[in-house]
């Protein structure tokens, strides 16, 4: 019993230690400045102010990053979705040749440091928006075509294993009851592993909303295309840092994703565990 | 008959070819461009269009190795990743067992804990972090009292310090999925252990462990993966490198090579040798899915 009780306190202690980054940027954002400056911080604040928050959004413009980032990621995690979907059912419902060697493809692509393709892909987005709109350097079309890119093979090797646990004898039923191939792929089968592509989103969401490297090095010279990683150095300053507004941009940022993480957590570790076993 | 089988050979195709039309420009042809660069001078007048791009073989490989800067960078990055991913790896393991160990309320504490580091963005941790060991406004320093230590001035401190965020956002998903891991042992399993006298450790070791060992594999894999990649934390923390590049692991280096001071053929040669560094580690991991008898 008192090793349980002894147990119980790490844990405990080991949560604090945790949390305690995410506690002291959510009350730095809410500390007056005054308190922030002040030369000793307490681990409270008996003044909550949302002037942070007001600058971050108002003056440093970064309402229209938090757009660009949602935007970003939301069509990334909706077009991930539908094409890795297809994707995990092409390689998990036919045999063909070259299966086996897409499978290890996608596996390797994942193995492949994707920061290093932020060069040649600066060449080629930059070719590429001059002749198609909306893609070339300094547009958000060029972060959500890469950070694409980027999530489908994680997104199709997990998917793979929802997808499998469908059973067949389902679509089998439908087919005999007259059902046609689009309807078993959208009616049937797409609702059945809806459950593992909230799971997948989650990470796609997280890639692209994450992003720092490359919205840095396709984000140039159009700072209003700006999103909400790379722009949250604007706060910093050679002289002096604007905590206050930095916390207040960081609570902003962290939100979206600890709402998405608690909503879908369970899916989560189900998820990891069919990405891992299958 | 022939024309149903056709459609089904062709099904297959079409339903990849959505993810194929967006991997082989946006990736594979990329990757094919990277191999293509590190082979060519390419900076400043070639960009702007002035000079053609040169041959120059394995040129920009032979200025890499013989470029002392390079073979500091490269240990650099290995120990420092080696580093994070023992530390992520003890630390989440011990904290997955801790988990089974303890009453509700200190589970759900623990879990969500890990949840917000695990959410939060790695620029997000980075600013954070920065900002609880800034020199002078600092709550760390405050409770220590060293008043305008910097943390950035000595580079094995602050490695260890950008290694610390590293552990901090990456020990949660090695903690929960080896806790998810463990809760799948079947406790008759457990049972028929304790039966024949096996004590807890024994129980772990014998019959715990080998059913996590695929998990563990891939949690290390992952790790290594993810850990000799950071970018975000040491660029931000240690603004572009630490103080004269003295913090710069292999990918800030191609980043800065590459866009900092335009030998983009460089810094593609670095991205080369990250990606053999990186497939190896791969090769290790199909080897390891195969053993454990995962079909592909």
């Amino acid at each position: 019993m008192i090793r349980r009780r002894v147990a119980d306190a790490v844990a405990i202690a080991v949560a604090a230690v945790t949390v305690f980054p995410i506690y002291w940027m959510v009350l730095s954002a809410l500390k007056p400045t005054g308190e922030i400056r002040s030369a000793d911080p307490r681990p409270w604040t008996l003044h909550p102010t949302l002037e942070h928050f007001g600058s971050a959004l108002g003056v440093s413009g970064f309402g229209r990053y938090f757009l660009n980032s949602a935007v970003v990621a939301l069509t990334v995690v909706a077009l991930s979705a539908l094409i890795s979907f297809l994707a995990a059912v092409a390689l998990t419902r036919y045999r063909f040749r070259t299966r086996t060697t897409i499978l290890v493809m996608f596996l390797v692509a994942q193995m492949v440091p994707v920061e290093a393709l932020s060069i040649p892909l600066f060449f080629q987005i930059r070719d590429l928006g001059r002749t198609v709109p909306g893609v070339g350097l300094n547009t958000l079309g060029s972060l959500i075509l890469v950070q694409l890119a980027f999530s489908l093979p994680f997104a199709i090797w997990m998917l793979r294993g929802f997808v499998a646990a469908v059973p067949q004898e389902i679509e089998e039923a439908a087919t005999l009851d007259g059902a046609g191939r689009f309807t078993i792929l959208w009616r049937i089968l797409f609702p059945l592993v809806a459950p593992g592509l909230a799971a997948t989103g989650v990470f796609s969401f997280i890639t692209a909303w994450n992003d720092f490297l490359f919205a840095k090095t396709f984000i140039i010279s159009a700072t209003e295309n700006q999103t909400l990683p790379a722009a949250l150095l604007v706060f910093f300053k050679p002289d002096e840092n604007d905590w206050g507004g930095i916390m207040a941009a960081s609570t902003l940022m962290t939100i979206p994703v600890l709402v998405f993480f608690i909503l879908v957590r369970r899916r989560l570790v189900s998820g990891l565990g069919g990405a891992v076993k299958d | 008959m022939s024309v149903t089988i056709r459609r089904q050979r062709l099904t297959p195709l079409w339903l990849l070819l959505p993810a194929l039309a967006v991997l082989v420009p946006m990736f594979a042809y990329p990757l094919y461009q990277l191999g293509l660069l590190s082979l060519f001078e390419y900076g400043q007048p070639q960009v702007s269009g002035g000079e053609p791009a040169r041959f120059v073989g394995a040129g920009n490989f032979r200025a890499l190795f013989d470029d002392p800067t390079f073979w500091t960078v490269l240990g650099q990055t290995v120990v420092f990743a080696t580093g994070c991913v023992v530390v992520t790896l003890a630390v989440g393991a011990a904290l997955a067992v801790l988990l089974t160990r303890i009453g509700r309320v200190a589970r759900a504490a623990l879990s969500f804990a890990a949840l917000t580091a695990w959410a939060a963005p790695a620029m997000t941790g980075s600013v954070v972090w920065s900002f609880l060991f800034d020199s002078n406004l600092g709550l760390v320093n405050e409770v220590l009292g060293l008043d305008g230590y910097n943390w950035f001035y000595d580079r094995s401190v602050a490695f260890a310090l950008v290694g610390a965020v590293v552990v901090w956002h990456s020990f949660p998903f090695v903690m929960i999925t080896l806790y998810a891991g463990i809760q799948a042992v079947p406790a008759s399993v457990l049972e028929a252990a304790a039966l024949d006298g096996a004590g807890a450790f024994t129980a772990f070791r014998r019959v715990t462990a080998p059913i996590l060992r695929p998990l563990i594999i891939i949690v290390v894999i992952q790790s290594i993966i993810w850990d000799f990649k950071v970018f975000t934390q040491i660029y931000v923390m240690t603004g572009g490198g630490g103080i004269a590049g003295q913090n710069l692991v292999l990918n800030v280096y191609a980043y800065q090579k590459a866009f900092a001071s335009s030998q983009y053929g460089l810094g593609s040669a670095i991205g080369i040798v990250m990606t053999v560094i990186l497939l190896v580690v791969t090769l290790f991991y199909l080897r390891a899915l195969r053993r454990t008898g995962e079909v592909l």
